[in-house]
């Protein structure tokens, strides 16, 4: 099994009871008082040691944050956010920046180990790099000395800062201004850590990246930051997992992905969310409020985004792509699932902006129980996007009889060449379906299980080979008791 | 003959639909190890009700019979839990799965039956060699183990498709429901090998058709005539023949 199997396989499993991943780790945390003020920022900026421009770059993010109001736009119903109550800084005490594995907190690596995540480079197989993410700081950065002598940086993104602040100064905040939107804003004001990447030019990752992320302590927000940048011709895959502890009360993370693609690079982003949902009645869980962003920068240049949302109580997230560079290509391919009372507003933004770019998005909307799952979409084709394309597939499929499925495409074309195809479908599990399955010796569970794999497969097989699997193992346990 | 050999014993079967229509009336039935029988009827007899009583079909209310398979009340058990005990299915309108496919899904369906009597599981390389093997009897292109199951199927390969599975999981009984119908005379050949070959002194094969074509090319040991959810004659093929000559109508009050 290789270590992106076990991130995999970690970040499955769920259902009211069997959330596995519920378990709290006993550790003393360093945090800052509760409450978002511009001393909080100071306090985190401070804490971190940053330089002058990057404080200055969050209290600009603050200022602008404190003039906008939460989007409300989204089909979902939520108790109302008190950013006053939650702590914005959290973070396992040890000396910062650990220089070795050795040097972390074996109480950390053993909560890593419970969820699988093999740290020490030793145990990890060939194949997946790790960087940890544990509230606020990320807590190890696995084979980076073979990446460095391909002349790839992945480390966390405080280490970027204080190791490459020529690229983080760079990049950061380039595809998601700090005034994007509300959370963006609220995340590029207390980002804490995440990771950071970039693939110099001409060179094929050799593994996938990882990065997991961990909510442990109570009442706190995740705010972390990823920025990966594939300089011209450079390829790499990146695969993103996460899970929290089992609390009652709902808990905040906004995070914000960046990803840079020059000429001819091309980067794959495959996340599999499996933040703590919620019990059966809508109690706790994660409200996920994430923007991911893409640019194409240069021409053929190409970035995937593949996800499957399992987790969180609410899920906003719009992984979109700009295709500045002709002929570049975006890509969407997601499945979202709403078991018991889940809310999913998802989608992707296709901002067709060179010529003869291309993009593609395939949503699989899974919702069981009474979970509302929406698609949202928009593929904008500007006006020099001569020869744009876009095909859009959006099917639903409906597993028993309260639960909610919605299309929102919005589409716009500003060029009068361009191609743009929408499809959108919805089902729901045929009685003939399930009975022909079980007569042929399936019980029910193996039964939804492979319908419902078959409905999202083009979107699993577009997951590196080994997550496919545990992807699919993931699906099964989500949909567990949402048939008979 | 022994009531071990008995694999199939249906006294006094009655059942109705949810709606509390009754469509099986009182079916009594006996089928011995190694026998193939052919239910005949009319539309609206009942013939497919019974299949899918005797399969486990939601939507449907024994209100009275019992129905013993190997000795133990098949009534009892989960339509899964059937399945794994041997009894096969042949689908008249065979059910699509998009994006399913089709040799996944016949794998994944051996290895539930394997693991429910504790065999091991196929590993892929078994699992195509056993496949191979049946492929050429029924005429089946490797093509369509690759699509998606019963996507995109004609008529025929549907039929075929339910013979191969029928052949690969290897049942004690097999229901075939209608398996004839809709299949041009070539189809027909090859469904009809598929059985011939599946006879077997440990299977019991039930053919449940309206005509009597497919009885041309399986001859089957037994002939029941169905009418208003009641057996209502039972003979050796002789009856099948019979009844394509004179039609239905000939017993009892006309139709």
């Amino acid at each position: 099994m290789t270590g992106s199997t076990e991130t995999l396989r970690t970040v499955r499993s769920l259902s009211q009871e069997g959330y596995k991943y519920g378990f709290i780790t006993d550790i003393e945390a360093e945090a800052a008082p509760p409450g978002l003020n511009e001393d909080t920022v100071r306090f985190i900026s401070a804490k971190k040691e940053e330089p002058e421009w990057l404080l200055e770059w969050r209290l600009a993010a603050f200022r602008a944050w404190r003039e906008m109001i939460e989007p409300n736009w989204a089909k979902l119903q939520l108790t109302p956010i008190d950013y006053q109550a939650a702590t914005y800084y959290s973070a396992p005490k040890q000396n910062a920046g650990p220089q070795s594995l050795d040097e972390v907190d074996p109480e950390l690596l053993r909560t890593y180990e419970k969820l699988g995540i093999p740290l020490r480079e030793r145990e990890a197989l060939a194949g997946v790099a790790v960087d940890a993410v544990f509230d606020s700081i990320s807590v190890a950065t696995t084979f980076k000395e073979q990446l460095g002598e391909l002349g790839i940086i992945f480390c966390s993104m405080g280490e970027a800062v204080r190791e490459h602040p020529e690229l983080v100064r760079r990049y950061l905040g380039t595809v998601v201004p700090q005034n994007d939107n509300f959370f963006a804003a609220l995340n590029s004001a207390v980002f804490s850590d995440g990771s950071f990447a970039y693939i110099p030019p001409g060179v094929r990752c050799p593994m996938e990246l990882s990065t997991y992320f961990r909510i442990n302590a109570a009442k706190t927000g995740q705010f972390e930051r990823t920025l990966l940048i594939a300089d011209a011709g450079a390829y790499v895959s990146y695969l993103e997992g996460c899970t929290a502890p089992q609390r009652d009360e709902n808990q905040l993370h906004a995070a914000v992905v960046e990803l840079v693609a020059h000429d001819d690079a091309q980067i794959k982003y495959s996340t599999v969310q499996n933040w703590y949902p919620g019990d059966s009645e809508g109690r706790g869980g994660i409200y996920n409020f994430v923007t991911k962003r893409g640019a194409c920068r240069g021409a053929r240049a190409k970035i995937s985004w593949t996800q499957v949302e399992t987790g969180s109580a609410i899920t906003w997230k719009y992984p979109s792509c700009v295709l500045e560079g002709d002929h570049s290509v975006g890509e969407f391919y997601s499945v979202a699932i709403t078991n018991n009372r889940q809310q999913a507003d998802t989608g992707t933004k296709m901002i067709h902006i060179g010529k003869d770019t291309r993009s593609t998005i395939i949503s699989k909307g899974i919702s069981a129980g009474r979970g509302q799952n929406t698609y949202r979409g928009l593929v904008l084709v500007q006006p020099r996007a001569q020869g744009a394309r876009n095909h859009t597939q959006c099917d639903s499929l409906l597993i028993g009889e309260r639960c909610g499925a919605h299309t929102v495409p919005y589409i716009e074309v500003r060029n009068p060449s361009a191609r743009v195809e929408h499809e959108a479908t919805t089902s729901k599990i045929s009685e003939d379906q399930l009975f022909y399955c079980r007569q042929r010796g399936l019980s029910v569970e193996d039964a939804v299980s492979l319908i419902v794999n078959g409905f999202c497969k083009e979107v699993l097989k577009e997951l590196p080979m080994e997550f496919a699997v545990e992807a699919q193992k993931l699906l099964a346990v989500s949909l567990e008791g949402s048939v008979g | 003959m022994t009531d071990t050999a008995r694999v199939l014993e249906i006294k006094n079967l009655h059942a109705r639909l949810t709606d509390g229509r009754e469509i099986l009336r009182g079916i009594d039935l006996s089928v011995a190890s190694g026998e193939v029988h052919a239910i005949m009827g009319p539309n609206g007899s009942g013939k497919s009700t019974l299949a899918a009583v005797l399969a486990g079909r939601d939507g449907y209310e024994v209100s009275e019979g019992t129905v013993t398979y190997l000795g133990r009340e098949l009534l009892a058990m989960s339509a899964d839990e059937r399945a794994c005990e041997g009894l096969f299915l042949a689908f008249q309108y065979p059910v699509e799965i998009p994006g399913v496919n089709n040799m996944y899904f016949l794998r994944t369906a051996m290895n539930a039956q394997r693991r429910h009597r504790g065999e091991p599981e196929l590993d892929a390389g078994q699992f195509l060699k056993a496949v191979r093997a049946q492929l050429k009897l029924l005429d089946i292109g490797e093509d369509l183990l690759q699509r998606a199951v019963n996507v995109g199927f004609s008529g025929g390969e549907k039929k075929r498709n339910e013979i191969f599975q029928m052949a690969m999981l290897e049942p004690r009984l097999a229901i075939l429901d209608e398996t004839d119908s809709g299949l041009d005379i070539d189809a027909l050949k090859v469904v009809a090998r598929g059985v011939n070959q599946q006879r077997a002194p440990d299977r019991v094969i039930v053919m449940i058709t309206h005509y009597q074509r497919l009885l041309g090319y399986v001859e089957p040991d037994r002939v029941h005539v169905l009418r208003d959810g009641r057996i209502v004659q039972s003979g050796d093929k002789s009856l099948a023949v019979e009844l394509e000559r004179r039609g239905y109508g000939v017993l009892g009050d006309a139709a």
